[in-house]
């Protein structure tokens, strides 16, 4: 059994046959190096240059099809919130603003959460989707998250979130601050049940975001070449006026600074994630037949 | 002299001529001004209640941001004796934007945490104007393991237009140390009270007020994002900054019909920064009840009591308010 051939690709494929309504949508251009890439083998590499390595940004569909065993997943239904508490309107309503993200990605909101195994063992996983809104963190997410984390201690399963996120959703003002108080909440009860509570932060996570559940991880991974930050670059630099140093705020330089655990390309986090959780549960080295 | 907000023009006009008559009647001009001097503060006190009672909230962020606004050494003086400060993270370095340690509180023992935005010119650049690098907030960790340890009320004040965006602070995990401090506070086993006195800036903000109790000063604001840089962001101009504050629902007023704050401490007339005594020993007293409302309860239930007040909020709306 060829689990990349038999179960990732065809999930991929389905999910790309679905996004693809342009018809020059055949080559990718890597946003880092420029090359053109066939959309098929972008795919077959799980959105990866093939030139220079660059992660793109995938959205949680893919996400849970090549992070868990067989790409076999459950979905577990987002609780139901308040849709625009404060009657928001800048140059849009908000309420529009949604609608037009929720038609675009097909999702209600920007975490989506999931059952399945990972190396055989049980695991709840969440994963932000950052092409809704920016990943932005108001009420929605913030239920996900605590939900999920609700789903892990029930289960008595690891939970492993996914970050990708400009910070909070602005629309829902304090109310989507408050996400940074209640995530917390929602990690220390995985933590306190004694379950592995891992992250692995994706290209970007900033704000809000990576100042709450996104930095509390017993263990912290990151994709190459993320940008993880508080600040935004841009604003860091109008602050000190002067031009920000080459790989600043990238994966690989919060790991030389001590921030993260390990940097791991994405070909390898599912690997990764179930040799961590069993010596995390104590249990035997899993076992990869189709590597 | 104090300083007048733009829309306080004609209560500072006012103020003018009342200081101008108080000078001429202490050169000891012959004329008898005092009825004078009395009928015009009549007039400034009626003109500061009618202003101060509809403030919107452009104008509050002005007023949260008042240089003479009392800050955290001016609370401590009043509401706290034996203050003894406790400094540094113990990794790297002390942070004077965020101050702290022992002090009494109607003589009890008690950690105190807050932003201390500085006085004056120098002062606020030696406080980085309140904003606080990861030091501050890792110092204020430790504040809170000694309060833990010792079985002391932790009382935060916050004041502060946001973490310092800067390239060190984010080189030694601003981030991080914001959520650490969230984190100490949400598992507090002792009694905590924060207070929005100024500016509640963001994430900045936040890592000082996952309290039991969150109360806030009426003219406070505490928000995701300053109005301008919401303004900025979505409205690609800094100028609509006052119709992002009013999006935005930044003041206790709309916090408190939220649920996102469990009390408004009132206000002197004009602001606390007109009568800082009056606006402190309010606080105070504020304080005093709502500790007091906690202070008997024991560790898991003020924990499970915290941490349902956090989860609960937002679940009750119904998006038409």
């Amino acid at each position: 059994m060829n689990w990349l051939k038999d179960y990732v690709r065809p999930r991929i494929q389905r999910v790309i046959r679905r996004k693809r309504e342009a018809p020059d949508n055949l080559w990718h251009k890597c946003g880092e190096c420029g090359q053109l890439v066939y959309h098929k083998e972008f795919a077959a590499r799980l959105n990866v240059c093939p030139n220079c390595g660059h992660h793109g940004r995938i959205a949680p569909e893919l996400r849970f099809a090549i992070t868990f065993d067989d790409g076999r997943y459950e979905k577990i239904a987002p609780p139901e919130v308040a849709r625009d508490p404060l009657r928001f309107k800048d140059t849009k309503r908000y309420t529009d603003r949604l609608k037009q993200a929720q038609h675009k990605t097909g999702a209600k909101d920007a975490m989506e959460v999931a059952t399945g195994t990972i190396g055989g063992q049980e695991a709840v996983v969440a994963v932000q989707n950052f092409f809704f809104m920016g990943g932005s963190m108001g009420l929605a997410v913030g239920e996900a998250l605590i939900r999920a984390a609700e789903e892990a201690v029930a289960r008595g399963a690891p939970l492993v979130v996914f970050t990708a996120a400009g910070g909070a959703r602005m629309q829902e003002g304090i109310l989507s601050l408050m996400q940074m108080p209640r995530t917390t909440i929602a990690v220390q009860m995985v933590k306190e049940a004694g379950l592995p509570y891992i992250v692995v932060l994706t290209d970007p996570t900033t704000g809000g975001v990576t100042a709450s559940f996104a930095m509390l991880g017993d263990v912290q991974i990151a994709e190459p070449g993320a940008l993880i930050g508080f600040a935004g670059p841009r604003v860091i630099e109008q602050t000190i006026r002067e031009k920000l140093p080459e790989g600043f705020q990238r994966a690989e330089y919060l790991l030389e600074h001590g921030m993260l655990d390990m940097v791991v390309p994405r070909s390898e986090l599912r690997e990764t994630l179930a040799r961590l959780i069993a010596h995390m549960t104590r249990s035997a080295e899993p076992v990869f037949g189709d590597r | 002299m104090m300083t007048f907000l733009d829309f306080e023009k004609p209560i500072a006009e006012l103020e003018g001529r009342i200081r101008d008559l108080k000078k001429l009647s202490s050169e000891g001009a012959s004329l008898d001004l005092e009825e004078d001097v009395g009928r015009l503060e009549a007039k400034r006190d009626k003109l500061l209640r009618a202003t101060y009672a509809k403030l919107g909230p452009a104008q509050k962020t002005k007023v949260a941001r008042h240089p003479e606004r009392p800050h955290l050494r001016d609370i401590i003086a009043a509401l706290f004796t034996d203050f003894m400060p406790l400094a540094g993270d113990r990794g790297f370095a002390e942070d004077p934007a965020i101050q702290g340690g022992f002090a009494r509180f109607d003589g009890e023992s008690v950690i105190v945490i807050g932003h201390e935005k500085g006085a004056d010119t120098q002062d606020r650049i030696a406080h980085n104007f309140g904003m606080a690098r990861p030091e501050g907030y890792r110092k204020a960790v430790r504040l809170m393991d000694l309060a833990e340890r010792f079985h002391l009320p932790v009382l935060t004040f916050i004041d502060t237009p946001g973490a310092y965006p800067g390239l060190g602070a984010e080189e030694r995990g601003q981030a991080e140390a914001i959520a650490r401090s969230t984190e100490r506070m949400l598992a507090l086993e002792v009694p905590s009270i924060a207070t929005i006195v100024g500016e509640g800036g963001s994430g900045g903000a936040v890592a000082l007020a996952a309290a039991d109790r969150v109360l806030m000063f009426e003219h406070a604001i505490y928000s995701v994002i300053s109005p301008e840089g919401c303004a900025s962001i979505l409205w690609r101009t800094a100028e609509k900054a006052d119709t992002a504050a009013e999006a935005l629902k930044i003041t206790a007023q709309d916090l408190e019909r939220l649920g996102v704050i469990d009390a408004v401490v009132p206000e002197p007339l004009g602001g606390a920064h007109r009568d800082p005594a009056t606006a402190l020993a309010t606080l105070s007293q504020t304080i005093a009840d709502q500790l007091k409302a906690i202070a008997g309860l024991d560790a898991l239930t003020l924990k499970a009591a915290r941490r349902e007040k956090f989860l609960e909020m937002g679940r009750h709306l119904d998006g038409r308010r």
